[in-house]
């Protein structure tokens, strides 16, 4: 076995440590590098992870960084060992960082949905790639229903971030670490392996949100009764009012917490919904459509639960149709058309595999769009 | 509850400070209350209630929390080792302490407990085998003896069709992270005594620095096994003992270089001591 030197850091990695003078410096980063380094100048005690691809960087960044730090970084046999390491952590009131791409998340299910019972506050990315099964390690936004809909069982909600550059990934990851422990939750940042690996300019601004008291974490009984962190509660009674408990903590994230950005949309007749890359498709597709004349806009879920169903429903009023593009068969699509309630016809387009569509298929998916809705006058669709 | 003690008389025997005076809700018989017991005095013997982190299996100790007096995290089934390296990692000052069956610890749980043994976490594991599935009513386990019956081996565990039983421990001791292993019972005074010197060399290993630590106890399962308590208690000591056999299975403390966080011994120390033992 030949010993091998670890890879020398990118100049951009170089220029990422810490240090004063860096703060505010544009650099090129990958999203991967840049989420990470964000989540250990957020505060991140602890991180675990599982090499996959497209996320491996990430792991990799926290190799080297984390030790730098002083804090733990252990790379898990599983990425079962990785989710119970983060919620063993995460019990002790430890601010917690795990990543992974859609089939180690798959793994990390179970444990989304005990962190999501006993309520711990981990904060989980998700660096997409085409599935489903090994699937390919292209990117891909296939993971919505499970990000949104599922990964565990039970009755449980989890907050969905979805970034559409990587600067707004870095902002995003202080703003995960925050919203897990002020409803502790677990967070899902929900990225894709473009936005993992492509490099773009970022800005190192970073946030460390402030620390909030644990009063329900383990740390030793001394001086006080002890505590338990469980998702058991063994008596049907006692479920059901630590289901309205949470249920009623769903609610309030719902309310509050709803995020979503919105592009040319004053005067637009067609309006695209889609996040992370495929927003970014949607934005070049819409100056091409303005170009040839067509009144295109963009509307961008940033948190995909709470998903902006108000935002949209509203807007579902003012305009003739809407063209939901996604990396998969058709997922969030079903969302906006819960949220429009008819009011509007709402259309996708999308590549699977791990395929990023062109911005050309998704201006002739718009012109398709057009001319089914030509004849219907806006008001027709209130 | 405070008992007056008579003048002129003295305490012999009483109940533990970190055992919880509840009723039980483990079957008549069964050995996790004695164990339950041997920790709540072991830990509090070395004074480490108050910075005891433990973790719950999933099983009929799921409720060790409910009678130990200590912090616990309730960990998915099979998890508690990878939840325990987590707590370990970031508390280096606490003491973390694992409990689990052998259906968590030796089936579900095979990856975790063989990886936190393997980097040598600063952990006490205990490992009750009663070789039966106890919570969902007695199904085969990876540690159920060859013969045996159970629900899901009603004609009795057949090596052919069922497979070997797993001695774990074993397996676990060749592993240069294991600075302690070794297997206690429940089957009577004299070795429920021996498993009380276990588990506080298992937890001295742990404050020591040497590495991971394990206990195993086997026990015994009255229900699970269709027997009564003492007929239970007659064939862990004629039957079971006989196949998993109490005693120190390895104790690399005494080994030159085993020491260091959370290591233990050095991957590259504990590989040359195994194949300078072979």
């Amino acid at each position: 076995m030949t010993t091998q030197q670890a890879p020398a850091p990118s100049d951009a990695a170089q220029a990422a440590r810490p240090g004063p003078r860096h703060h505010g410096r544009r650099v090129l980063m990958k999203g991967n590098e840049a989420m990470a380094e964000a989540a250990i100048r957020a505060g991140c005690d602890a991180y675990f992870g599982y090499p996959i691809t497209p996320q491996a960087e990430l792991l990799e960044w926290m190799a080297r960084r984390m030790p730098e730090e002083g804090r733990p970084f252990v790379q898990a046999e599983s990425e079962l060992g990785a989710i119970n390491m983060a919620l063993g952590a995460a019990a002790t009131g430890a601010r917690v960082l795990v990543s992974s791409s859609s089939p180690g998340i798959s793994l990390m299910a179970e444990a989304m949905s005990y962190m999501a019972a006993s309520e711990v506050p981990v904060v989980l990315i998700n660096v997409m790639r085409g599935g489903p099964g090994l699937g390919s390690i292209g990117p891909s936004q296939s993971d919505y229903f499970q990000a949104t809909k599922g990964h565990g069982h039970g009755d449980y909600r989890v907050p969905v971030l979805a970034p559409a550059s990587i600067g707004e990934a870095m902002a995003l990851t202080a703003d995960a670490f925050e919203l897990a422990e002020r409803y502790r939750t677990p967070v899902m940042i929900l990225t894709d392996g473009i936005l993992g690996q492509a490099m773009e300019p970022v800005e190192l601004t970073f946030r460390e949100p402030p620390r909030v008291d644990a009063p329900w974490a383990v740390t030793g009984a001394a001086g006080r009764p002890p505590r338990v962190v469980r998702s058991l509660h063994i008596k049907p009674e006692d479920l059901e009012v630590h289901n309205a408990h949470l249920q009623a903590k769903f609610a309030a994230i719902a309310d509050r917490e709803v995020r979503h950005d919105g592009e040319q949309l004053d005067d637009a007749d067609l309006v695209i919904v889609a996040y992370g890359t495929a927003a970014r498709v949607a934005r070049t597709a819409i100056a091409q459509a303005r170009e040839a004349g067509l009144r295109a806009g963009l509307f961008r879920p940033i948190t995909l639960w709470p998903f902006p169903s108000d935002a949209l429903r509203d807007l579902a009023g003012r305009v003739r149709g809407m063209l939901v593009v996604e990396l998969s068969a058709g997922q969030m699509v079903e969302d906006v058309r819960l949220a429009v309630e008819g009011r509007v016809p709402v259309a996708f387009t999308g590549r699977t595999g791990g395929i990023v569509p062109a911005p050309r298929e998704v201006v002739a998916a718009l012109r398709d769009l057009e001319t089914t809705t030509a004849e219907q006058p806006r008001e027709a669709a209130r | 509850m405070s008992v007056t003690i008579p003048e002129g008389a003295r305490v012999v025997f009483g109940r533990p400070e970190l055992l919880v005076d509840r009723t039980s809700s483990y079957c008549p018989g069964c050995g996790h209350g004695v164990v339950h017991r041997l920790i709540a005095e072991v830990l509090g013997d070395l004074g480490l209630g108050p910075r005891t982190i433990a973790v719950a299996p999933v099983g009929c100790a799921v409720f060790a929390y409910d009678y130990l007096g200590l912090d616990f995290v309730e960990a998915p089934h099979g998890r508690a080792p990878a939840v325990a390296t987590g707590i370990r990692r970031v508390r280096p000052d606490a003491f973390v302490l694992t409990y689990q069956g052998d259906g968590d610890l030796a089936a579900i749980g095979t990856g975790e407990i063989v990886h936190a043994a393997a980097r040598g976490e600063l952990l006490t594991a205990v490992f009750v085998n009663n070789g039966i599935y106890g919570m969902t009513g007695g199904q085969m386990a990876p540690t159920t003896l060859l013969g045996q019956r159970s629900t899901s081996s009603p004609r009795g565990r057949d090596a052919a069709f069922h497979g070997y039983p797993i001695p774990m421990t074993e397996m676990l001791a060749v592993l240069p992270g294991v600075a302690y292993a070794a297997r206690g019972s429940v089957a009577d005074p004299a070795s429920i005594g021996r498993t009380k010197q276990y588990l506080r060399r298992a937890c001295e290993v742990q404050l020591e620095g040497r590495g991971f630590a394990i206990v195993e106890v086997i026990s015994n399962c009255p229900v699970g096994w269709g027997m009564s308590p003492l007929e239970s208690i007659e064939r862990l000591k004629e039957v079971v003992a006989l196949e998993y056999r109490p005693g120190v299975i390895v104790d690399r403390t005494r080994e030159p270089g085993a020491s260091g966080a959370p290591g233990g011994a050095t991957p590259a120390d504990g590989i040359a001591t195994l194949v300078a033992e072979r």
